[in-house]
């Protein structure tokens, strides 16, 4: 079997909706933000794999500037929990609710 | 497989004096804050103030000409970048010297204040790059930067619980929505096999996809947009996050970051999908989202009793309001959007200064604390009353001239009932902003209630903001101007 541009495409899709799914049904927030990494990997292999099967360079350029974005939003992310960690004791998204009306 | 690559000239960065500024006070006010060990805040402040006055300067001396693309394809220095680079400075200008006297800033519980200098002068550069994005690679790397430097910004209080609470929310919607606009994106280079604005655009003209694909990717990309400007369904974390960060925080949130996203928002859609309006249902959807966020904001905005919160939802009504613009993409819609963005620039950044001055004193947001603000903080009170009345819409202030200008185009396109709806909205909002101006004039003082000092720099700045709201009520022939000018040049 040859291995084309259809079979990244699910490869991809397959992750984004493991990523979206441990976004919307873990409570930890710490699975969440791995959830939203493994969004952002999947959007990776998607621009690899057209910008390969396209023949055009630009879709390499930007994985490497998702790569270097998504490291950052992780350890903003990550400082802003263990800022919260330390008031609260607990990264569990139910216990999150002082801002509600 | 090779790529015909533009080596950037050094003479392109001529076109970026205002970002330059920012960016470059960005990192003296870090350096600066570091210098004197965090504990002279008066440094960092002064070099972003005198940097944000000079990007203001610079905006308004010399506007950009013609339109340049820059660095290769990725930027494009046009008239419309020109009018947001004037709305950005300006509202970095008031946000600074604001947050100079807030308690929620400057207050003890926090050392390297500095911090917070330099990341507004950050996320203002970070703003004017999204006004001029015109490539997929630049519109992700400029959203990012604002969101990554918004996140900060909210959990700046880090020892407070509902600053970080506010954050962590912030990111992780954030995060979510912006890898679902990237998927979206990602498919968008798969169909087309471009990354320009312009080159999709062609690509998509010459070779239609499928409406089907073609409205997937929309909604996808609809996401990221609709996070930034918090639009229904994807606002949940605009209340939160404008509640808990500090007030002065949220009041650049609700005007910096949105204007950033609508004028990402129109040089995305403008270009990419004005062509092919028609064949995607285009002004039916923009009409229901546009009438669902605005009666959504407006309805729950009614029984809060925290008068931020109730702002965070007005402000999502507002972006009900401007979204009618976008129905088309006629020039008209759009110059009519962005004449609004600069009224509500104004009115908003009032709103939440004059809670945050408030909040300075009697240290509470909620409405039944406001009984009888009328009489003990006069001035304050009026310039807040006149902020009202703009955001409300009625004349002469200068909510009136925006909202009139937003009908007429909805008029003109022939979507009536979107006009209806628009109207009954404003009627319901006379209700709530009104709320807020009866607990000020129309209730009795509590006998033991305490004493309001409003910090001479909040009425300066207040005032910065009161008289333009009049201004622009009365006189608005120029700056509506100013705004047409900004889209003839697309």
């Amino acid at each position: 079997m040859v291995i084309g541009l259809n079979h990244y495409l699910i490869l991809a899709a397959a992750l984004f909706l493991t990523g979206a799914a441990g976004v919307l049904a873990r409570r930890n927030t710490l699975i969440m933000l791995m959830g939203v990494e493994i969004m952002l990997c999947s959007v990776n292999i998607v621009f690899a794999a057209y910008s390969r099967a396209l023949g055009d360079m630009s879709g390499h350029v930007f994985v490497i500037m998702n790569f270097a974005i998504a490291a950052a939003e992780a350890a903003i992310g990550l400082a802003i929990l263990v800022a919260i960690y330390r008031i609260k004791r607990s990264v569990n998204a139910d216990e999150l609710n002082s801002l509600k009306e | 497989m090779f790529v015909n690559i533009t080596i950037p000239n050094w003479s392109d960065f001529a076109h970026f004096v205002p970002e330059a500024i920012m960016f470059g006070a960005f990192l003296l006010a870090l350096m600066g804050d570091v210098i004197v060990r965090g504990r002279k805040p008066v440094v960092p402040f002064l070099i972003t103030l005198l940097g944000a006055l000079a990007a203001l300067y610079y905006s308004f001396a010399s506007p950009p000409v013609g339109d340049a693309g820059v660095l290769g394809s990725l930027v494009m220095i046009d008239s419309f970048a020109g009018f947001f680079r004037i709305v950005f400075s300006f509202v970095a200008v008031v946000t600074i010297l604001f947050s100079w006297s807030s308690e929620e800033i400057m207050g003890s519980t926090r050392e390297h204040k500095g911090e917070y200098y330099a990341l507004i002068a950050l996320m203002t550069g970070g703003m004017m790059v999204m006004a001029e994005a015109r490539d997929l690679v630049m519109l992700f790397m400029s959203m990012e930067l604002v969101a990554l430097t918004s996140y900060v910004m909210a959990g700046y209080m880090r020892n407070s619980l509902r600053s970080t609470e506010a954050s962590l929310k912030y990111v992780i919607f954030g995060a979510v929505s912006s890898g679902i606009m990237l998927f979206g994106m990602s498919l968008l280079f798969g169909m087309t096999g471009q990354m320009t604005f312009v080159g999709i655009r062609d690509a998509l003209v010459a070779n239609p996809v499928n409406d089907l694909s073609m409205l997937v990717v929309l909604i996808m990309i609809m996401a990221g947009f609709g996070y930034k400007i918090a639009m229904v369904p994807f606002h949940f974390w605009c209340p939160d996050v404008y509640e808990g960060a500090p007030t002065p925080v949220s009041a650049f949130f609700s005007v910096g970051p949105k204007a950033a996203g609508f004028a990402l928002m129109i040089r995305f859609f403008f270009t990419v999908f004005q062509p092919i309006v028609d064949t995607i249902d285009w002004p039916l959807m923009i009409a229901i989202l546009s009438a669902v966020t605005m009666t959504y904001g407006n309805i729950v905005a009614v029984k809060q009793t925290n008068v931020k919160r109730l702002l965070a939802y007005s402000s999502i009504a507002h972006v009900g309001y401007l979204l009618m613009g976008f129905l088309l993409l006629t020039p008209g819609g759009l110059q009519a959007i962005l004449f609004y963005l600069l009224v509500y620039a104004v009115m908003n950044l009032g709103a939440f200064m004059f809670v945050s001055a408030i909040n300075n004193s009697i240290k509470s947001e909620e409405l039944s604390d406001y009984a009888g603000l009328g009489f003990r903080a006069p001035w304050a009170s009026v310039m807040m009353f006149i902020f009202l009345v703009s955001l409300v819409g009625l004349p002469p202030a200068a909510g009136f001239i925006g909202k009139l200008y937003l009908f007429t185009e909805v008029l003109r396109e022939g979507w009536y009932w979107l006009a209806i709806v628009g109207v009954l909205n404003s009627v319901i909002s006379l209700f709530y902003y009104m709320q807020i101006a009866r607990a000020m004039y129309f209730e009795k003082v509590p006998e033991d209630a305490p004493a309001v000092k409003i910090a001479p720099l909040h009425y300066v700045t207040m005032a910065l903001l009161a008289v333009p709201t009049l201004i622009l009520g009365l006189y608005w022939s120029e700056f509506k101007a100013i705004a047409d000018q900004a889209i003839a040049g697309f």
